[in-house]
């Protein structure tokens, strides 16, 4: 085929759960193939956190949606001769998909590269496929599709029940779940049909094993499975949502092989080029197996299988869509071996999810064949006790290992807690089982209630059994210490069981000379030499594959599991830091354990350690590697509190001291900090008695924004706006003592919100910007609209903020970057937390403003004294606008909070604010209004604050709809409205039917700030408008943006402006 | 030590002198020592039958069938390195599904022994197996040293040891496939055409895969003259089999290919049976320094982008090709030979496994080629 000048590749837009971190990771591998080659890339994607939008990978990159409307409007202006669809997720194979059949494609001869989109389709609509495998008589499950749900319960009747439920060309299970009876499906079945065209109803294959092949094929009809994965959970537990063992443990030769080849089969049968992912259903008892599904691109579980294995899948899948076939391509990781063979593993690898579901307040805990978690880790060992227990620490939320109890409440019983969480599978399951073995119940019994294999549960229960053992016989011989190490046994654990501190532990260890060996990952199970730079530490070794970096080497801790409030920004950070050492000829050692991210690749770092990042292991990695000192951050939260401990073992951090990221982070210290610098902040306490508590309160006012050290269920922070709500909250969710004071606070409302972003050398700042707030404070900085440059900041706020700034760099001697969040009003300032690491700012504000701040940083780590630099205002406006994933977390309230429930973000660029949040808007999902609006305003206030905005609305000519009061109000000023009756009234016009028969494309709810009930019917209307996949709007200052927007901008005639455009 | 002295009277001695020695300790588990000839010693707990036994050291890398790796004649005379580290999983299947009667490996090492198995079609665990057909068996957690070691100094006798020492031993100075061969003629199946399959240690596979393509084999010992007036039976053509050591052994075998190929009889090999043909035909093996033996070796059909992947179990290869014969596949990673070609006649082998059993059957399909050439 003729060669390629430009390349469109489309990103998958800001992360949601289903859809995370792992395409920045193949999105950014299919670049760097790209660019080899000397083809220029064009990147369409608004997420502006990821490494693939930064200027070292594509040529061209478009802050814009991944919709049809915006990429051939790209397409137009770029006329790239090739795109790539299977880089960037289901949003764009959806994309590229709706091109294809607009002709879009076709008209500016695109095109695609890799595998034929017929087949991408084909794999999509679930019954055509079922249909193509019977064909090459591949075995799929009894499955029919409907469009209505009237057929959608005949089939069910048919098929008999239990019933799968799927919706066609979703992601990640949405829309899906399992039926028991007619009732449950036509509930599940409206559901789906709310956002798919098409539902699958499907015979419910009970306890099977559930198995995934990650397949690559070239042009030339070579074939490969480079990996097969396993679920300890057996089938129904969506593999996002299950832990995944790589390679499959319980599967013999004849199962692995005739899945392997059934999955080659399958994979030639639609001409695949590049990668796709089979999953099967296997019978444990008869071996028979099914099909679940195909994906023909790179999945989440395509970029587990390129960490698992080392083959950088979509590096090669990109290579093989220019053409070249797998024997033409070397093995990177080895040098001198071909990409053609299938990889051997030495070692075994588990996957587990990271879900956040306590932070969503009433969501439904369940897990199933839907997705819920925001993130993974995997561990690595010789052992799968050793590869299972680093894993559970390695979710960065205190568990020790597989014996940890910290989830089950104490307030319920033992046997409690093993009846509701061994039989409904949650997050709290894997804990559950360790559990119920120590209560007695045997693993035979567990695989009947659970399903999951005896093989995994013995495993578990082998550790069980050995922490019981310890508990009788305490003492520690070198060898009984190197025999629990063996099986992933923590020194703190240990110490738990004996009566030993984890550092007591570890210096008995090292006086005994158990300490880890440091393994390689080869892909070839050492059959052949490889330089590879990838590597784990095992205690099932006795020498290491390679030699310490020493002075060179800098250590640089990675962001841990993506989870809600640390997401791909701080890998953005973590990868930025380690190109900036290459400057400063150093080489950079990355210690992290989530492979979906950039940081973990091959080729990122000149050292990579997929290891945990505890203090136990961070510590080992140091004392082996003797470096020159360790960066704690640039990887969000879970480096900095390792700060402490680690210089306190004598580790040198490079940047802001110790004691001074201890100052920021104990308000006690840090708020008289604040007072001997005359900086203010919100008056505040620390309490241990509820008669304090209402006193401080009365005092200071209310609202007050409560902080409490323990939290018994739900928020960990909470805005009370009457003594009574005060008392509710108090005693039901945050325990008030001694042991567990709480912090309040006055909570200041309609204030601004303000964001300072900077880097300090030595206490002296030498870079920073300040950004604003759409929304007023209230709403978390992680789920709020940030504008750059700031829009209503006067020049007296913006210098209070920048001296308040450079008090607190000199006063905390801060080197390295920082973040301080101020509240405003009236021109006053007022600090409420001081980050002393970068922030999930920091990728935007370095995109915007063209300073890379993390580059700045390293300088100052390296260069004695760095020049100050004068961040230029940019000349047009930023928005980093949210992304939320509340239709995936059944019940969950969808309002705005003080705590953080985005899942991820993306920012777009304007000539002025409207127009840049209007692309923002469009980019995490939402459409301009067509059909009807739905208003619904709390109280008075918000009421007239909002009139305006309606008058501006009805001039869209689009039908207006109003719950009672609020219709009202409209009419009296003379804007026509439909009345709507609210749930509970149960009349008709009502909202429910009108969100269900899709009348409304648009909902704006705004509350009072206080929400009286905790489930009231603006809550009902909320979650309504979420499950109908009506975009919905909560905050006032948000919404008159909206509207302004909507009326002023036509998106027609908007300015398809690549960042190259706006950079000059 | 030489090969002189038959292995079998050497183990009877020894046995006495472990049952003795399994007596006198009570200890368990009891440690066992695998020492290699260059001195290099490895501790680890046994799992297996506590007897010493010398071989040869070699490693694989396959991660699944351990069952169908421990019943590979062409395994006999080695002590074997397993590199994927969890062994044991789904226990020991019926005999229906190995690859020969017995085990054929003279020792297993591997990182984590599972003794408690979980599949519906185990009848009992490895321990217990290895235990029943006398096979020591060490867990020694550091398997990727002793393969890094192997993969830098070859292929080299070792020994594993409880109390009693026993001496080196080198399987490739002995004729291992009259060990493993069967000693009399078996004839199964009822179909169209009549393979006789020369059994030099073959893979039950390969009858399996024959036999499932309607084809009547007839499995005759290695040293077997085909070609005897005495022979009672017809066949349209021979397969050679996979097998043990050092192919120059086997003199006997070559003969008869010998006389194959000047009736014009067509022939396949497989493995060992590809090194014979190939020296049969004229041509000549040499000695790998640490062989192939995985799963997931890449074989280009020659002159073609097209591969392979395919599960080997050789310590020899093809070196110089006979006249008039062609490559036929070439490993990708070394570019050494794979299989060849008569350039006229279907007279063919490959240095790989299309039985697979274990690994990948992408070869299969080798099977139906053969029997196209002999069906004509
Ligand atoms: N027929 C079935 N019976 C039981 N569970 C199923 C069935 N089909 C799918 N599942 C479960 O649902 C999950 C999601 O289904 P899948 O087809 O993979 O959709 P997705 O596109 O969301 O990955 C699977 O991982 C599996 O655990
Ligand atoms: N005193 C206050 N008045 C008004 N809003 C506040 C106050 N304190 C915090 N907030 C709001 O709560 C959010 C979270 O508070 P913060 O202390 O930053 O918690 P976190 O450590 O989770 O970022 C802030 O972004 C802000 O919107
Ligand atoms: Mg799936
Ligand atoms: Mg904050």
């Amino acid at each position: 085929m003729e060669k390629l000048q430009k390349v469109l590749l489309l990103g998958a837009g800001a992360l949601k759960i289903g859809q995370s971190g792992e395409f920045d990771y193949s999105g950014s591998q299919a670049l760097k193939a790209l660019q080899e080659e000397g083809i220029r890339t064009v990147l369409v994607n608004p997420n502006i956190a990821t490494i693939q939008t930064s200027k070292l990978l594509a040529d061209e990159v478009y802050f814009l949606p991944v919709t049809p409307f915006f990429v051939e409007k790209i397409i137009a202006k770029e006329r790239p001769d090739g795109i790539l669809l299977s880089f960037g997720g289901q949003t764009a194979l959806n994309c590229g998909i709706e091109l294809f059949q607009s002709g879009v494609l076709e008209k500016y001869n695109v095109r695609i590269l890799g595998t034929p989109i017929s087949a991408i389709m084909l794999t999509e609509d679930r019954q055509a496929f079922a249909q193509h495998l019977h064909s090459i008589a591949i075995p799929t499950p009894q499955s029919r599709s409907a469009e209505t749900l009237e057929d959608a319960l005949h089939i069910g009747e048919d098929i008999g029940f239990p019933v799968m439920v799927r919706a066609g060309f979703a992601l990640g299970g949405q829309g899906s779940g399992i039926a028991c009876d007619g009732e449950e499906l036509r509930k599940i079945v409206m559901g789906a049909l709310a956002f798919a065209p098409q539902v699958l109803i499907e015979q419910y294959l009970h306890h099977y094993k559930e198995v995934e092949y990650e397949v690559v094929r070239d042009c030339y009809d070579n074939c490969i499975t480079v990996c097969n994965m396993e679920n300890m959970d057996p089938l129904g537990i969506h593999t996002g949502e299950s832990i995944v063992i790589a390679p499959s443990q319980t599967l013999n030769n004849s199962e692995y092989h005739t899945l392997r080849a059934a999955s080659t089969a399958i994979v030639r049968s639609l001409d695949i080029v590049g990668e796709c992912n089979v999953q099967f259903a296997l019978d444990p008892r008869t071996s028979d197996f099914y099909v679940i599904e195909v994906n023909a691109r790179l999945s989440r579980s395509s970029a587990l299988a390129s960490k698992a294995t080392g083959y950088p899948l979509a590096y090669i899948a990109a290579k093989l869509a220019l053409g070249y076939g797998l024997t033409e391509l070397t093995n990177r990781v080895t040098g001198v071996t071909r990409a053609c063979f299938e990889p051997s593993l030495d070692y075994v690898v588990v996957k587990i999810p990271r879900w956040d579901l306590e932070k969503f307040k009433g969501a439904d805990e369940t897990i199933g064949t839907g997705m819920k978690s925001v993130g993974e880790v995997m561990g690595i060992g010789r052992t799968f006790e050793e590869a299972y227990q680093k894993a559970i620490r390695m979710l960065d939320l205190d568990f020790e290992g597989a014996t940890s109890e910290k989830v089950f409440a104490k307030s319920e019983t033992i046997t409690e807690n093993i009846t509701r969480y061994l039989y409904t599978p949650t997050p709290k399951r894997m804990f559950a089982l360790a559990l119920a073995m120590r209560c007695g119940i045997t693993v035979a019994e567990i695989v009947q209630i659970t399903g999951i294999d005896a093989w995994f549960l013995q495993r578990i229960q082998h550790i069980v059994d050995i922490e019981q053992g310890l508990r009788i016989e305490t003492d520690l011989s070198a060898e009984r210490l190197l025999a629990l190490k063996q099986v992933g046994m923590s020194d703190k654990r240990i110490g738990e069981l004996v009566g030993k501190s984890g550092l007591e532990v570890r210096a008995l260890r090292k006086t005994f000379g158990v300490t880890p060996s440091v393994f390689q990952i080869d892909t070839l199970a050492a059959e052949f030499p490889s330089e590879t730079n990838y590597l784990y530490m095992t205690y099932n070794g006795q020498h290491h594959d390679v030699a310490p970096l020493g002075d060179e080497g800098v250590i640089i801790l990675g962001s841990g599991p993506y989870r809600i409030g640390s997401s791909v920004e701080f890998d953005w950070c973590s990868v930025s830091a380690v190109e900036a050492l290459r400057k400063h000829h150093k080489r950079s050692i990355v210690v992290n354990c989530n492979p979906e991210t950039v940081s973990t690749d091959y080729d990122t770092s000149d050292r990579l350690y997929f290891e945990e990042l505890t203090f136990e292991r961070i510590a080992d990695i140091c004392e082996f590697e003797s470096a020159h000192g360790v960066i704690v951050s640039v990887g969000g939260q879970t480096p900095n509190n390792r700060a402490k401990a680690l210089e306190k073992y004598g580790v040198r951090l490079l940047g802001t001291d110790a004691a001074h990221i201890d100052t920021a982070e104990d308000r006690n210290k840090f708020s008289r900090l604040l007072d001997t610098l005359g900086i203010r902040q919100p008056e505040w306490k620390m309490l241990v008695g509820l008669p304090e508590v209402y006193e401080f309160a009365e005092k200071a006012g209310y609202p007050v924004l409560v902080r409490p050290s323990y939290v018994l269920s739900g928020n960990a922070m909470k805005v009370c706006y009457t003594p009574e709500e005060l008392e509710q909250y108090t005693c039901e969710a945050a325990a008030v003592s001694p042991a567990y004071p709480v912090t309040v606070s006055r909570f200041f409302e309609k204030v601004k919100e303000i964001e300072l972003d900077a880097v300090a050398q030595r206490g002296a700042l030498k870079a920073f910007v300040i950004s604003e707030h759409i929304e007023n404070a209230g709403v978390h900085s992680g789920d709020a609209t940030i504008a750059l440059p700031p829009q209503t900041l006067n020049a007296e706020t913006l210098r209070n903020i920048e001296v308040a700034g450079r008090a607190i760099a000199s006063a905390l001697a801060i080197t390295g970057p920082f973040n301080i969040q101020f509240l405003a009003k009236e021109n006053q300032v007022y600090v409420i937390e001081v980050n002393l690491r970068a922030s999930r700012t920091f990728p935007f504000i370095s995109k915007v403003t063209g300073v890379n701040f993390i580059e700045l940083f390293v300088d100052a780590l390296f260069s004695e004294d760095i020049p100050a630099v004068q961040v230029p205002r940019p000349a047009f406006t930023a928005v980093k606008a949210p992304q939320f994933s509340f239709s995936r977390l059944t019940g969950a309230d969808p309002i705005l909070r003080v705590e953080m429930s985005s899942t991820g973000e993306v920012a777009c660029f304007g000539e002025d604010l409207e127009e840049a949040y209007l692309k923002a808007i469009l980019a995490t999902g939402g459409k301009i209004p067509r059909k009807g609006i739905f208003i619904s305003l709390g109280g008075a206030e918000k009421k007239l604050k909002f009139l305006e905005s309606a008058r501006l609305l009805a001039t869209l000519g689009i039908p207006l709809y109003a719950t009672e009061k609020t219709c009202a109000f409209l009419r009296d000023n003379g804007i026509e409205a439909t009345m709507l009756y609210k749930i509970h009234e149960q009349k008709y016009p009502n909202v429910l039917t009108y969100f269900r028969d899709s009348k409304i494309d648009l909902a704006i709810n705004i509350v009072d700030g206080y929400i009286k009930k905790e489930v009231d019917d603006d809550y009902a209307m909320r979650r309504y408008a979420v499950d109908h996949n009506v975009p919905l709007f909560t905050k006032i200052k948000q919404a008159r943006l909206l509207v302004r927007a909507l009326v002023e901008k036509d998106v027609e005639s908007m300015a398809i402006k690549g960042w190259s455009e706006y950079r000059s | 030590m030489t090969g002189q002295h038959s292995m079998a009277a050497r183990n009877t001695l020894i046995e006495e002198q472990i049952s003795l020695e399994a007596r006198a300790s009570s200890v368990y588990p009891r440690r066992g020592k695998l020492v290699l000839q260059d001195g290099m010693v490895f501790e680890g707990a046994s799992f297996g039958c506590e007897r010493p036994m010398a071989g040869e050291i070699v490693f694989g890398t396959g991660m699944v069938g351990y069952p169908e790796a421990l019943t590979d004649a062409s395994f006999s005379g080695q002590i074997l390195v397993m590199t994927y580290p969890i062994i044991g999983n789904y226990g020991v299947p019926e005999q229906s599904a190995w690859e020969d009667e017995r085990i054929h490996v003279s020792g297993l090492i591997v990182s984590n022994y599972i003794d408690i198995p979980s599949h519906a079609q185990s009848s009992m665990n490895l321990a217990a197996w290895l235990q029943r057909e006398k096979i020591p068996a060490l867990e020694i957690s550091d398997t990727r040293l002793l393969t890094q070691h192997i993969r830098e100094h070859g292929v080299m006798p070792g020994k594993i040891i409880f109390d009693v020492d026993i001496p080196f031993y080198d399987p490739n100075e002995e004729n291992l496939v009259a060990r493993v061969s069967t000693k009399h003629v078996l004839r199964q199946g009822m179909g169209d055409t009549t393979i006789a399959l020369i059994d030099c240690g073959a893979k039950r596979n390969i009858t399996r895969s024959l036999l499932a393509r309607n084809a009547r084999v007839i499995t005759v010992p290695w040293d077997y003259n085909l070609f005897a007036p005495t022979v009672d039976f017809a066949f349209d053509g021979i397969m050679i089999s996979n097998g043990p050591g050092d192919p120059k052994m086997a003199r006997q075998t070559i003969a008869t290919i010998q006389t194959a190929l000047e009736r014009r009889v067509p022939v396949f090999g497989i493995c060992l049976g590809h090194q014979l043909l190939a020296l049969a035909a004229g041509g000549d093996t040499y000695k790998l320094k640490f062989g192939h033996r995985s799963q997931n070796q890449p074989c280009v059909l020659h002159d073609t982008k097209r591969c392979y992947i395919t599960t080997q179990n050789h310590g020899f290869a093809v070196g110089t090709l006979p006249p008039d014969f062609v490559p036929w596949f070439v490993n990708a990673n070394d570019g050494s030979n794979e299989g060849i070609h008569h350039i006229e006649y279907p007279f063919f082998s490959v240095q790989f496994h299309p039985e697979a059993a274990p690994g990948p059957v992408d070869t299969e399909w080798l099977f139906d080629y053969f029997l196209e050439k002999v069906r004509g």
